[in-house]
């Protein structure tokens, strides 16, 4: 250090969306051949301060230098050109191409006429997999690869061209085996030795020893720490992730626990789910911690009827429901508020009154007719309640985010359910709104109904909810009461360590 | 915004009305106007089936196929000495049953609605031909061509009929929870699965119902010629598009009106005579309404557009 400036620094990076604050002042700096390892909890803004390295997004303040001298990175166009590249979690392939066209794709090698130059193609495309160390036919349709053989093509798509400088990496390794997993980490190692510095977002703490030189915790939307690796150890790292001030107030009302409504048994999806069992009480909410792809989504929409499970049983108030469906579901009670509620839970372009009569046709309207002003009569006192604000003939699509996720809320309400899947409730929703969503779980409760909670929010987690799942892969791998669940813990038993 | 944009299709409609005003004499009389309606009858009906299936983000390919199949079973059996009730019957049914197929195959096959109803369209179209063997069935009664030659007052049959199947729908669509349905699947089809709506079996039934106004088409389409042909309809589903989306429905489903359509519908009708009554070839007339067509909609995107901004 010292003589050289750094490769990357970003100074006091702000960035706001409606209602939330993203991140509040980040800083990073990358040194050459650094890997740079980038933790914490789901909307920490990891991906956000990524985006905004690679042109996705636009900063509202702060600095970005490059070599020491500050840059503006408008677009993606513009990162590329500053040398900084992308492996997305999401692949960006073209399954019916080869190897070689993925690489190049947009800077083919064309002869006159735009007739492509294959042998220039296959050659570059060779010069670059071996120069990598990777053993891939680049001949090879992208689509006939495993995963980690399209990771592979997907860094390698990155790194054309030569220049590269700055490599960020989200997640690569959580669709991999771990064999596949070492072959990424010694090219990644290979990399670094080259001076290219590796930005490495991860969930995987045993991955920040292995290969992390430097290691930056974030936590909603500030960077927690930046240290070398040896002066961390597990522990530290989880207390650093998880750390806040406590005083955030959460507004639950405690009810006497009834009977059980619903009862998951010995739940297992191939490669999703594996032997989930739990059951959900009457006056109860009960919350499922978890990291991305731990199969909470997944989980939500199974007990609703939106996906299919062959293996487990569900019971409603004790009896068998086999679920062929939604509609089976929503007649055993159950509501499913999806994680987006824009392409799970409305239909943008009808209108408040609507959307929340959708669900109650068959109620409404025995024989199909509706009697004038019977979807206004069913909806008006959920507004109400909801304190919607917008008019009821308004499109929902017209509604600001909390107000949606209440319209929402409102077709479940409308109807019987009691037993209510809330899946992210509080997700882009504002202060207010989120109290709102709060107060009504509680009322829920006290009706008797029952509240399956899931949650990125450590806080709402731990605030709202009577006992608390955690799952890792698919699995329940902690139950903890509500009461006594420390942030740590919670986050320990989501990162698979034993507690 | 809805009813702003139903306003302009209005206007265009009322502008174009007056611009041949001015040109030509002969456009605004009672007979001419009459006239006019009554030519549109056929693509309004149809077209009106046509924005069931478009409102729910579908594409209906089959509808011109389906007008001459369903008319040929109707010359056929009334030429075959079958009463005219039975004989409509069996039309009508014959169109449902196609539209069903095609709705049955696009809801469980899962198949894209284009590639179904084009092989509909092929398929429906080959029926007809093979039926017939290829030749027009001609030659009614009076009785049954009076559906189409009817008048009650100065209002031609056909117009009466347009005007009951536009007020049905209209009710279907605003008052039935088929026709929120129907809305609900255009605009998100998921959002209406997870609200428990048997979507599969509603969208077989809105091509359903697209076959059943095909096949009243085809009733007044016969009655009119006198005679049943095999190689009636084509390109009706062009016109039942255009005329769905001049009247301002989105071809992403979800949004539009019946209204709309019925203007639309009327925008062609009074263009296509205007152009005649103006001495102007077909061939320019082709053109002419082509040119419409991507202008209304250019129109629509781009007012939608300032809109969101």
């Amino acid at each position: 250090m010292g003589d050289r400036p750094p490769v990357l620094e970003m100074r006091g990076i702000r960035k706001t969306f409606p209602g939330v604050v993203a991140l509040d002042g980040v800083d990073l700096t990358l040194e050459a051949g650094d890997i740079h390892m980038l933790l914490g909890e789901n909307g920490a803004g990891k991906s956000t301060l990524m985006k905004i390295l690679a042109g996705a997004y636009q900063k509202d303040a702060g600095e970005i230098r490059i070599n020491g001298s500050a840059v503006e990175i408008d677009g993606p166009r513009a990162a590329r050109d500053l040398g900084i590249r992308v492996v997305y979690q999401e692949f960006n392939l073209v399954p019916h191409l080869s190897i070689a066209e993925n690489i190049f794709l947009g800077e083919l090698p064309a002869r006159w006429g735009g007739f492509i130059d294959w042998r220039a193609l296959a050659d570059r495309a060779s010069a670059l997999l071996l120069d990598l160390g990777m053993t891939l036919d680049p001949r090879a349709l992208v689509g006939s690869l495993g995963l980690a053989q399209r990771q592979m093509v997907e860094i390698a798509k990155a790194l054309n061209g030569g220049d590269a400088k700055i490599l960020v990496m989200d997640e690569p390794t959580s669709a991999l085996t771990s064999h596949e997993v070492d072959h990424l980490f010694a090219l990644v190692e290979r990399l670094a030795s080259r001076g290219v510095s590796i930005v490495y977002i991860t969930h995987r703490l045993d991955e920040v020893f292995r290969i992390g030189r430097r290691i930056t915790v974030m936590r909603d939307g500030r960077q927690v720490t930046t240290t070398p690796i040896e002066q961390v150890d597990v522990p530290e790292l989880v207390r650093l992730m998880a750390n806040r001030d406590v005083s955030e107030h959460f507004p639950k009302t405690r009810v006497a626990r009834g009977p059980e409504l619903l009862r998951v048994e010995a739940l297992s999806v191939p490669g999703v789910l594996s032997d989930i069992s739990f059951s959900l009480h009457a006056g109860e909410v009960l919350g499922i911690a978890g990291l991305l792809g731990a199969g909470r989504t997944e989980l939500a929409r199974m007990i609703a009827g939106a996906d299919l499970f062959e293996d487990g049983w569900l019971f409603v108030d004790g009896t068998r429901a086999g679920l062929r469906g939604p509609a089976d579901a929503i007649k055993r009670g159950i509501g499913l508020l999806p994680e987006d509620r824009k392409t799970q839970g409305l239909v943008p372009g009808l209108t408040v009154v609507r959307n929340i009569a959708l669900p109650h046709g068959r109620r409404l309207a025995p024989f199909g007719v509706l009697a004038s002003g019977c979807e206004a009569e069913m909806a008006a006192p959920i507004t109400r309640e909801l304190r919607v604000k917008a008019t009821p003939t308004q499109p929902v699509r017209l509604l600001s985010g909390g107000n949606q996720q209440k319209v929402v809320l409102g077709k479940w309400l409308a109807g019987d359910s009691r037993i209510f899947i809330f899946d992210e409730p509080t997700r882009g929703i504002d202060v207010n709104g989120k109290v709102e969503i709060y107060h009504l779980m509680n009322r829920l409760t006290a009706r008797g109904a029952a509240v399956l909670m899931i949650s990125s929010e450590l806080p709402e987690l731990m605030g709202m909810s009577d006992r608390i799942l955690v799952m890792h892969r698919g699995r329940i791998h902690a139950e903890l009461a509500g009461s006594t669940a420390t942030e740590e813990r919670v986050l320990s038993a989501a990162l698979g360590l034993v507690n | 915004m809805r009813s702003a944009r139903q306003f302009g299709t209005l206007i265009g409609l009322v502008l174009l009305c007056a611009a041949l005003w001015i040109l030509t004499p002969h456009f605004l009389t009672v007979s001419n106007l009459v006239n006019v309606v009554e030519q549109t009858s056929i693509n309004a009906i149809v077209a009106a089936g046509m924005t069931f299936v478009i409102l729910s983000g579908g594409i209906d390919l089959s509808v011109g196929s389906i007008v001459a199949l369903a008319g040929v079973v109707l010359g056929t059996a009334l030429q075959g000495g079958q009463p005219l009730p039975l004989a409509l019957t069996l039309a009508l049914a014959a169109g449902t049953a196609c539209g069903l197929v095609n709705g049955a195959l696009i809801s469980w096959g899962r198949l894209p609605p284009f590639i179904v109803t084009l092989g509909t369209m092929s398929i429906a179209r080959g029926a007809a031909l093979l039926f017939t063997e290829g030749r027009p069935v001609s030659g009614f009664d009076a009785t049954f061509r009076a559906i189409a030659t009817g008048r009650v007052g100065f209002v031609p049959a056909p117009v009466i009929a347009m005007a009951v199947v536009y007020a049905v729908a209209h009710l279907v669509l605003a008052r039935t929870t088929f026709g929120r349905y129907v809305y609900a699947i255009g605009g998100n089809e998921e959002a209406t699965r997870l609200s428990g709506v048997a979507v599969r079996f509603h969208k077989t039934m809105i091509y359903g119902v697209s076959g059943l106004m095909s096949a009243s088409a085809a009733v007044l389409l016969t009655a009119r010629l006198n005679s049943a042909q095999p190689i009636a309809g084509i390109n009706y589903e062009l016109d039942a598009i255009a005329a769905t989306v001049i009247g301002g429905t989105s071809l992403m489903g979800g949004e539009g009106t019946l209204f709309g359509t019925l203007v639309g519908a009327l925008i062609m009708g009074v263009l296509r005579n205007g152009l005649n009554l103006l001495g102007v070839s077909s061939f320019l007339q082709q053109i002419v309404i082509g040119a419409v067509i991507v202008v209304a909609v250019l129109l629509d995107t781009v007012l939608k557009r300032k809109h969101r901004m």
